[in-house]
Parts: C-alpha cells; structure tokens; sequence
C-alpha cells in the first residue's frame, strides 16, 4: 500500500546566507495493509518529516513514495488533493479548523467532501464523538477553545470517522487518559482488521507494543549513514 | 407546493445543477503567459496554470507584487498585453476570454464567473434594496417572475445569514460584514462556476472573517465551485485554498500544494514571508 524508495530530503535556507541542509537519505519503507509500522529515532531524527513527505506536506529531492499507485514525490496538487479526500488520513497533533465551525461539523467535514449527505455525516461523526468521550454539549463549540486532550480527540475522531485505506498517525495517544487511550488503541487494531495500512509515531511504548508490527529506525536515514 | 418550493424548482431549470464537484479531467481555467504592463511599469508577466473544477487557488504577495493586476487580468476587468486566459464556458466550451467580444466577456460575468470586491460597497449597489440587489442579478440573465426573483433573493439572504426582516433594507444601514455577505450572495445568486475574490476578508473583525471563512467554505464545498482569491492574509488561505501561488515583482515565483508551500517553501521570498507572521 505504501511503498518508499531511496527518498530523500533537504532544507535551503535562502535568508540564512542560503545554507543546504542534508536530512535524509536513502530511506526505504514498506507498509502492507492491515499493517502498522512505528517510525522510533530520537527527538529531531526525521520521524515527522518522513511523514510530512508521506502526506505530501513537505518536498522531497530525490526517491520515491508510493501510497497505492500515486508517486506523491511527484505527484501534481490536484492529485495529492483527491488523494487526502480519498486514500490517505492524517492525525495531526495540531488542530487547524476554521474558528467558529462545531466540532460534530468538523468531523463530518472527511464524509461531506467526499459527498455524504449532511444529516447522515453529523450522525456519523456523533456515534465517534461519543466513542471517543467528548461530552455532548460540547458537540456544537468550536474545538477551539477545548482542552489539548479534547483536541486531540477531535482530530483522532476526523482520521478515524471513515475507513481511509491508509493512515498516518503523530502521537495519536500522547496526551491521553487511559480509558481513552484504550479507545484509541482499540480504533487502530480495527482499522488494521480492515486492512488499513498505518504509519505512526508514538512515543508510548506499550502503545506501539500493542499495535505496531515493526519498528523502523530513522536514524537509519540520516545522511552519510545511508548503505 | 409552497411559493418557496415553486420557485426553486423554476430556479433549477434556468441554472441547471452545478456538476464542476464530479470528477472531470479538463480545466476549468486555463491561463497561459498572461503579462501586463502599466508603461514601463510591469504588472505581471508570463503568468500560467491550470485550474480544476472544484479547486480553491490563494494568491498571495505583499502589495504592488501584480496579483490584483493578474485577477484583474483574468476576470476581463484589465486587458492583457500578451497571453491567454482559456475558459472552459458553459454554452460553448473552452474559450479564450482575451480574445472574445466585450458583449460576450459581460455575458461571462454574469452567467459563469462572479467577482467578490474586497469593498463590498464597489461590488453593491447601494441605492437599491439588500432583495433588489440580489434580484437584479437575477434578471440580468433573463429572470422576470418577481415571486421567483423574491423567493430566489430571501433564500440567499438566508443562505448568507442576513435576516429576512432586513430583504427591504438599503445595503448602507447594514455593518461592514452583511455587506460583504450580501455581496457574496449577490454573485451567487445565478451559480456562477468560478468566484474571483479580491481581499474578500480584508478590512473586517477577525470574529467576522471567521464568520466569513466558514460560509465561503461551505458554498464552495456545497455548490463545487472553483474559486481564485487573492490576498495578504496567509491564515486564510490555509483555511480556504487547496492550492497557493506566492507573486513577487510582477512574477509567480513559488505555487504548489497551499499546506505544502506555507509548510516547506523553497523560495527565498516566500521563505521570508512565512516566517515574517506574527504568531498569535
């Protein structure tokens, strides 16, 4: 399902006398589906960027990167686009939505673009919202204003509300009580029944023991240390 | 059937449902080396892309960097010295709007393409009521029923939040953000295609962009409409463009994946533009 090729990443800071910085080289992954892979390396080895290129959030300069048949190292925007709507979910640890939109909107927003009718999409997003233990009455507020775990449920809610083919997962569980950690963890070894292909971070290591199949070291990828 | 219904189901055959959202593999817009200059002074130059149905397309660049001068390009209001802008036309199909008959261009702008102001007050007209202003969009492409063109303007304002009681009420008793509510209504009223916005937030509360934000993205989501929308603002075009172009000098010198350019620019002034906003 996604399949990485000899990728590599460098960063030119033009407004920094134009420095060229090497990050990573000569990575190679494989993930099948109903497989989850872990990225473990230190803090600051390209675990995140690895990812981001995966998403096609970042350039990559060489390699390439697989997700089904779309190379998204070369992939045009309106690909990359459809290919977000359709194929590859992300769980950011961040919140990014437009102020003001309810959360039970927020998470129909996946279902909506892909043309889901909008009563059938809120009730969709409801049955997660509830799953993941965000109270009701917080349902029509803007997450916004929640608290970081809340947040990051939303998000969780908005990867998992349909059953995206691949998944990419930051921290999903970091900042977690354990009843809902449990959910969390209970939600990846679904998608991974389902055959959802995963690549994750996760910094909990009885969490990656759960789900994970391999681990791959990044620091692996790290130049100059490249086979 | 009520008047309401009636008059959608009328709407409906004049302006056949909107079917840009599905999948289509030609472009919708087509621009290719558009330049123009102001004298010695160039505007933009050899400006080119491809825009899709269903795309949401942010131009961003400081001030005096050619990207209003290139929406104005494109929208038929300034005329280009070289260049094409091909336009994939409801009635006839692809066509270049450069080159076509002024008749024909106005035509285009009240039937497929709307242009949102960045002053509300250049794209209302004041003197006429917030119904009237909506309703004569209507009969400019032909609408003569006035409970049609009425039902069709009240279900717009609501569209746009503005109260019904308000539908009789001059556009200059209303706050700077039903204006431009009532502006994008006025546009939409006869589902255009394409949306030009110029600064469409700009000059409003951040409270009300957000409002603001939060409607355009439904009615681009809902009617699959393509949108071009130039501005400064960097947070609203991470919220609202699929896909960004950074102008500089009358030149495209960055475009790509909005997330991905905002996240990982490669040019040295889009680098600096990025890491000149203030965090909040």
């Amino acid at each position: 399902m996604i399949k990485i090729e000899n990728l590599s990443k460098t960063f030119t800071l033009h407004n920094q006398g134009g420095a060229v910085i090497p990050v990573m080289e000569g990575a190679n992954l494989t993930v099948g589906a109903g497989e989850c892979v872990a990225l473990v390396g230190a803090s600051g080895a390209g675990k995140s960027t690895l990812m981001r290129m995966i998403y096609g959030n970042y350039l990559t300069a060489g390699g390439s990167i697989l997700v089904g048949d779309l190379d998204v190292a070369r992939a045009q925007p309106r690909e990359i686009i459809r290919l977000r709507r359709e194929t590859l979910g992300y769980v950011s640890q961040f919140l990014r939505v437009v102020p003001r939109v309810p959360t039970l909107d927020v998470v129909a927003e996946p279902l909506r673009a892909l043309g889901m009718d909008e009563s059938r999409a809120r009730d969709r997003a409801a049955a997660m919202l509830a799953r993941l233990n965000i109270p009701e009455p917080l349902w029509e507020l803007s997450p916004t204003t929640f608290s970081g775990g809340e947040q990051q449920r939303v998000n969780i809610a908005r990867g998992f509300v349909r059953d995206y083919p691949a998944l990419l997962l930051d921290e999903p569980t970091a900042s977690l009580d354990t009843a809902n950690r449990a959910v969390v963890l209970g939600l990846i070894e679904t998608a991974k029944a389902r055959g959802a292909a995963i690549v994750g971070i996760f910094h909990d290591e009885s969490a990656r023991a759960q789900v994970c199949d391999r681990e791959i070291d990044v620091t692996g990828f790290a130049p100059g240390r490249a086979a | 059937m009520t008047d309401a219904q009636n008059s959608s189901k009328n709407f409906a055959k004049i302006f056949p449902k909107n079917l840009a959202a599905q999948a289509a593999p030609a472009p919708l817009l087509s621009v290719r080396d558009l330049t123009k200059s102001y004298g010695a002074h160039l505007g933009c130059a050899d400006v080119s892309f491809d825009l899709f149905p269903g795309e949401v397309m942010g131009i961003v660049g400081e001030s005096g960097s050619g990207k209003s001068t290139l929406l104005g390009c494109m929208a038929g209001h300034l005329r280009p010295d070289a260049g094409a802008v091909i336009f994939d036309t409801r009635r006839d199909g692809p066509r270049d709007t450069v080159t076509m008959s002024e008749p024909e261009r106005r035509m285009l702008g009240r039937t497929d393409w709307a242009f949102v102001h960045q002053n509300a007050r250049d794209g209302l007209r004041v003197g006429v009521s917030a119904g009237g202003n909506v309703g004569e969009r209507l009969m400019a492409v032909g609408a003569r029923h006035y409970g049609d063109i009425r039902a069709a303007a009240t279900d717009w304002l609501g569209r746009v939040e503005i109260a019904p009681d308000r539908i009789d009420d001059r556009p200059g008793t209303f706050s700077g953000g039903m204006q431009q509510r009532l502006q994008i209504a006025r546009n939409l009223v006869t589902g255009p295609r394409l949306v030009f916005m110029d600064e469409p937030t700009g000059g409003l509360d951040v409270s009300v962009q957000a409002r603001l934000l939060d409607l355009m993205r439904g009615l681009v989501r809902d009617m699959g409409l393509s949108a071009i929308i130039v501005t400064h603002d960097l947070a609203v075009v991470r919220l609202l463009a699929d896909r960004l172009m950074v102008m500089k000098s009358g030149h495209v010198v960055e475009q790509g994946l909005t997330d991905q350019v905002l996240d990982d620019p490669q040019h040295g002034y889009t680098q600096l533009l990025v890491s000149s906003v203030l965090q909040v």
